[in-house]
């Protein structure tokens, strides 16, 4: 008796992997390196929820220009030693298609090389412009660029005569990446950074620190640039000391649950952000508009949460790569690189992009939006 | 330096100070009963505020810090029996590593029960933008809650452990474990105990600091190192040691921003912890002798 059903269960087990293998030789593998734990999970999460959305309804649809998807997500928890593990094991041993993300610029940046070694596209999430400038033949992004945010911020202070600034960034690659592009900026707009500091990513209260640049009186505006939760400690505690001056920040800010960690004190704070979060302002015709409200209507009604650029940029990179199985019709990983490169006019969620073999973010300072809190809501800059 | 800027450093050194010396009093609680450092710590003072987010969904926000204060001490005493009570003679390190584990499986819990977001209760007084002026610098209501129920907490302890019996008790489990077993007393309810009043007293410093730092699983381990420097820096198992040690790195700290680079902060902390375990491993105030009769 057992040995019957030993047997049969061998059987059964060959069946399946012959049933498997089957499926296998259709499937487009993407592989997703995310920091879904971790302090920077206010990216990773929304991302990665985001792509199993869009996975689930492509399989219901019948895949990818007819290829199942099997989404492999990696959780790096935002630590780059893990990412390039598994980006060396989705390349590898996984032989994925392409790879989404990594959330953060500093995780991105030690993949680079292995992705472009490799040969395999790798679409990231995140915003510093040093990932495809130098440009890598493999390596695109979707999030906008941060010079062109610097550029945004820029141009807003001067509209408002601010001649003098401090600038306040955390000690993640996108801070670092931002403090850079803020100081080798702020010469063409005739701006003088007065105070430069950089806080910790993990930081519980900055008040020290808001403390010191306060006391210099040549401080017109703070510009908080951050894509983790002490961004929000640094607007309160400016607010707790009693200081009103205006406080511009990144396109980091762009998830509302920051808005709502720092409460009364994100009112009228100024950023540059995608149009996602003022959707329902945009006029009918808008490119962006229909995709946008379709988007925020699926991922809140699935998850019951608000949706945030960042879960948008995994979004970007889904149709991208959509995009691009169609018009090379096939799921090679050169084809897909080549026709990345060939996606004009595309609507996403971060603007609307167009690549070339130069440009692999393929959007432009158009794809910004200044933006404002009002009520605890995000509203277009100037609020009405 | 102007006197503006002056207290305005001195109270973000007093703040981050007072939190500090509660953890680190939390550690000096545990160590006194068992001769082991407890580093799941700060995941008391994780779940302190945690469960006091959650609560105030049903419950006013007294309410809901009093019954988290007290659920978290049932988490402790809980643990305590569950992990540690029927260890015969445990080595240090073999306990060391129980503890860690059992941060590590409390955060991996919070993190499936709450999720990956920050929460925070609602400032105590007014809101995040409410100021008052003290000697011309200005700070939120909520520093003076932070600092008062800290000092609050210490003078309490500091009663509990000379006029009460079951403090009595506890301090002579911590002076010789034998002698007290002697006497009749059980040893083992004591740890239990130390377990259940670090924990509740975690759990407190999580609820008034949550509107300020914010709560989020993984906040325990930062918490952790700061307090541990705190306890070895004040003597370990010193609790006046501990509140002068933490107001002392927390204002170092405070004013280290006006010196060298903001990046630098938790390098002085590390630093000074290199420091004193090479100079004075029995802390400033703890005694060697005393520290050379100990296991650990």
């Amino acid at each position: 008796m057992k040995r019957i059903l030993s047997q049969i269960m061998m059987g059964a087990a060959a069946l399946s992997l012959m049933v498997s293998t089957t499926a296998w030789a259709e499937n487009i593998k993407i592989g997703a390196i995310l920091a879904v734990t971790g302090p920077m999970s206010f990216l990773g999460a929304p991302e990665a929820r985001t792509l199993e959305m869009l996975v689930e309804e492509a399989n219901a649809r019948g895949g990818m220009s007819g290829h199942p998807v099997e989404l492999i997500i990696k959780d790096s928890a935002g630590n780059p030693e893990k990412a390039v593990s598994f980006a060396k094991q989705l390349i590898e041993e996984d032989k994925v298609t392409a790879i989404v993300g990594p959330s953060s610029s500093g995780e991105t940046m030690q993949i680079k090389k292995i992705a472009e070694d490799g040969k395999t596209p790798l679409l990231s999430c995140a915003a510093a412009e040093v990932i495809v400038d130098p440009l890598a033949s493999y390596v695109f992004k979707v999030a906008q660029k941060d010079s062109d945010a610097v550029r945004m911020i820029y141009q807003e202070m001067k509209k408002l005569g601010i001649g003098s600034i401090a600038v306040l960034a955390d000690n993640t690659g996108f801070g670092k990446a931002g403090q850079e592009q803020l100081v080798k900026i702020a010469p063409e707009f005739n701006i003088r950074i007065v105070e430069n500091d950089v806080y910790d990513k993990a930081a519980n209260d900055l008040s020290a620190v808001v403390a010191k640049i306060k006391a210099n009186k040549d401080v017109q505006a703070v510009v908080n640039w951050s894509v983790v939760p002490a961004q929000s400690i640094v607007a309160k505690n400016i607010r707790q000391m009693g200081w009103n001056v205006p406080i511009f920040q990144s396109h980091g800010f762009a998830n509302i649950k920051f808005a709502e960690a720092a409460g009364a004190a994100a009112e009228g704070i100024i950023f540059p952000a995608g149009r996602l979060l003022i959707a329902s302002e945009l006029p009918e015709n808008h490119p962006q508009k229909a995709l946008l409200m379709d988007y925020t209507k699926k991922y809140e009604g699935k998850f019951k949460e608000n949706v945030s650029t960042f879960g948008g940029h995994t979004y970007d990179t889904f149709i991208i790569l959509d995009a691009a199985v169609k018009k090379a019709g096939s799921i090679e990983r050169d084809k897909v690189r080549a026709a990345i490169e060939q996606i004009k006019d595309l609507p996403g969620v971060g603007g609307v992009f167009s690549f070339s073999e130069k440009d692999h973010n393929g959007l432009t300072i158009d794809a910004f939006q200044m933006t404002t809190v009002k009520n605890g809501k995000f509203v277009p800059y100037p609020a009405k | 330096m102007t006197t503006e800027l002056f207290v305005q450093y001195l109270f973000a050194g007093i703040t981050y100070g007072s939190i500090y010396a509660i953890v680190a009093i939390g550690f000096n609680i545990i160590y006194n009963t068992t001769g082991i450092i407890n580093f799941a710590q700060g995941e008391f003072v994780m779940l302190g505020g945690m469960i006091a987010i959650s609560l105030l969904s049903f419950l006013p926000l007294p309410a809901a810090i009093a019954l988290a204060v007290l659920l978290t001490m049932v988490i402790g005493a809980l643990i305590e029996i569950i992990f540690i009570r029927w260890l015969e003679n445990p080595s240090v390190l073999r306990m060391i590593i129980i503890t860690i584990g059992l941060s590590i499986l409390t955060r991996e819990a919070a993190v499936h029960i709450w999720g990956e977001n920050i929460r925070a209760l609602p400032y105590f007084v007014g809101n995040e933008i409410t100021t008052i002026g003290i000697m011309g610098a200005r700070i939120s209501p909520q520093v003076l809650w932070v600092v008062g129920v800290c000092g609050v907490m210490v003078v309490v302890l500091h009663l509990f452990f000379r006029a009460t019996s079951v403090g009595r008790e506890m301090r002579a489990c911590a002076a010789n474990r034998l002698a007290t077993v002697l006497c009749g007393i059980n040893p083992r309810n004591m740890v239990t105990f130390s377990f259940v009043l670090s924990a509740g007293m975690g759990a407190l410093a999580g609820c008034v600091m949550s509107p300020i730092t914010y709560t989020q699983y993984d906040m325990g381990t930062g918490l952790a190192i700061k307090g541990f420097t705190v306890a070895i820096l004040g003597g370990l198992g010193h609790s006046g040691g501990a509140v002068a040690a933490g107001l002392l790195l927390g204002v170092i700290e405070a004013f280290s921003v006006s010196v060298v680079p903001l990046a630098f902060q938790d390098a002085i902390a590390i630093t000074i912890l290199l420091l004193i375990l090479f100079v004075r491993p029995h802390g400033i105030f703890g005694s060697g002798e005393a520290a050379r009769l100990k296991a650990f």
